[in-house]
């Protein structure tokens, strides 16, 4: 009897962590199905213009000019709006990763705890503001202060894109970067300063390479931010077809005119199929920007 | 107590949704809240997107009325009678006066509709402020900046047809914001900027230009008065469309947008009403 109900109760353990682990396992695997599952549906409605070549693909992925609503001929030409898109990723890049990575090192490693506290409270109130209020600050506040600082005849523009984009970033990159360093033992960090080492040394020599993986993550989820961020970009860079040859120049970028144009595309026709188009190309490009970033530290561990 | 809670309960409120034009949005958010006093069984719930946004929503079922600032086209109709059996029925519920804006600096007093063209048109020859004889203090390059709208807009399609031709198209580069309000709003906050919007929509900080028909003629201010008298050039109608003859609730809310009551309304928020240029119209023959 009591022989039986042990067997019991061992076997109801058994069951219950079989089912743990599946319900685990499914969760593992479900994002992979709704990665693939994502990218066919987008596919799937922009590929009537794959098939049977209603659509130029050259003149798509090199065409200069996107006009789809041309009262002459429509124009998909989606090079302007890529360049659109990479202008201000790599100017908000350019801006956001030095101040989130230091802000990540200030933060875990050379302030006190009551201003680490502050910090980082006032920063989650950062990542929290929606998308639409930093594209009226871009609008109202930073278009008049860029043409009074810089003399550009307009305030729409890459930089103004791109100052807004990074301001969105920064909250993702520190508090990402900060766990990262936060994981670094403590032992390699004592280690460090028993061998003399100064606390930059510490920084540059021992906490950077030894997070490496997750510093890059901050990065990548803060250049994801970037890339696929549509409401801000659409009110702070203008939304104007141009290809950009400075950063006072306005102009569009892929999630914008897909937001802007969405609406009024009749469902299946060739707008919309090649709305869909561009949507896919957006999911390569965030796809390549990972793998690339993957392979750079799959290399480096190789290596080191 | 509970029998008020009760009649509450009961009584179900009806709905009628309009959607589209952002030109009109003002307008038609005011007769929302008018017609609440007027109505209370009844309530109106509106919602913007533009001009083709709204007549997307009508033949979705998202929308009983339709806001446009601009005709429906032929497309639009097609769409509707394969989709719904229906045709989209057109009224006319007040006039705008398709105002251009510039800073309040900008010297520029008054420009010819062939001026127009070539300023925003996609061969047009006129790209600073000194080609329309004029300098605007303060702007090195004197490049003129265009602000238009995004292609959903009821203005966008309005001003293209009626100012580059059915076959023109609006010069590459244009800066293409979303509202009527951000136009006008951009434009006084930059200097060498012109752009276009509905007449309701003027601040202080932006001035309107007046607008000849032709070189030589004389130049018209978006008054009421012009547009009553047929002078300024760029008149055009606000449109509401149904799917079909409008029934029951809409049919309602319809006859008192078009009543005097109504029409006050379209006055109080910056625009024409119709029984004026109606008035003007008989005072003529």
């Amino acid at each position: 009897m009591k022989n039986r109900r042990h067997g019991n109760h061992h076997r109801w353990e058994h069951t219950r962590e079989f089912l743990i682990e599946n319900l685990i396992r499914l969760c593992g695997l479900s994002s992979v199905a709704f990665v693939f599952g994502i990218f066919f549906f987008v596919f799937r409605e922009g590929s009537g213009q794959l098939i049977g070549g209603k659509l130029d693909m050259w003149a798509f992925l090199a065409g200069v000019e996107w006009n789809p609503g041309s009262s002459v001929r429509a124009l998909y030409g989606a090079l302007p709006l890529i360049a659109g898109t990479l202008s201000v990723t790599v100017l908000a890049m350019v801006i956001a990763v030095p101040l989130g990575l230091g802000g990540a090192v200030f933060i875990s490693e050379f302030c006190s705890p009551f201003w680490k506290e502050t910090l980082k409270i006032l920063i989650e109130f950062l990542a929290a503001i929606p998308s639409v209020v930093w594209g009226f600050i871009g609008l109202m506040v930073m278009s008049p202060l860029i043409i009074a600082m810089t003399g550009a005849p307009i305030g729409l523009n890459v930089l103004n894109g791109g100052i807004v984009l990074a301001l969105m970033s920064v909250p993702i990159i520190v508090s990402i970067g900060e766990d990262a360093l936060k994981a670094v033992p403590d032992s390699y960090r004592e280690a460090a300063l028993a061998l003399g080492a100064t606390r930059w040394e510490i920084v540059r020599r021992v906490l950077f390479p030894a997070a490496r993986n997750g510093l890059l993550a901050a990065v990548l989820l803060g250049v994801g931010r970037a890339v696929g961020e549509t409401m801000a970009v659409l009110m702070a860079t203008g939304h104007s077809v141009w290809f950009p040859s400075s950063v006072l120049d306005s102009v569009r970028t892929l999630t914008a005119t897909i937001a802007a144009e969405m609406g009024e595309a009749a469902v299946g026709s060739q707008h919309y199929q090649v709305l869909f188009l561009l949507g896919t190309l957006l999911f390569i490009m965030t796809f390549a920007i990972n793998l690339t970033a993957d392979l750079i530290v799959r290399g480096a561990r190789g290596k080191g | 107590m509970s029998s008020a809670c009760q009649s509450r309960l009961s009584t179900v409120k009806a709905v009628v949704r309009n959607a589209g034009s952002d030109t009109m949005v003002n307008a038609a958010q005011a007769w929302a809240e008018e017609y609440a006093s007027v109505r209370p069984t009844v309530s109106v719930e509106v919602a913007g997107g533009g001009s083709a946004t709204g007549i997307v929503a009508l033949i979705d079922g998202a929308a009983e009325l339709a806001n446009c600032s601009r005709l429906v086209q032929a497309e639009e109709i097609a769409a509707a009678r394969r989709r719904t059996g229906k045709t989209p029925k057109e009224y006319i519920v007040g006039y705008d006066a398709l105002a251009v804006y510039v800073h309040r600096d900008n010297p520029l007093q008054e420009i010819s509709l062939e001026q127009l063209g070539q300023v925003f048109g996609r061969v047009g020859q006129i790209g600073t402020w000194t080609g329309l004889g004029i300098e605007v203090p303060d702007v090195r390059t004197q490049e003129i900046i265009l602000i238009s709208r995004q292609s959903n807009s009821g203005t966008y399609h309005y001003f293209r047809r009626a100012i580059l031709g059915p076959k023109g198209d609006f010069r590459l580069g244009t800066r293409d914001l979303s509202g009527s309000k951000e136009v006008v709003s951009l434009i006084g906050g930059t200097r060498g900027a012109i752009g276009f919007s509905g007449m309701a929509y003027a601040i202080n900080e932006v001035k309107t230009v007046r607008i000849s028909r032709g070189h030589g003629t004389k130049a018209y201010a978006p008054t009421e008065e012009n547009v009553v008298g047929g002078l300024y050039p760029i008149t055009r109608p606000l449109y509401v469309y149904t799917l079909g003859e409008p029934i029951g609730e809409t049919a309602h809310y319809l006859n008192w947008v078009l009543s005097k009551d109504g029409q006050r309304v379209v006055r109080e928020t910056g625009y024409i009403p119709v029984f004026a240029k109606a008035e003007q119209g008989s005072k003529a023959q």
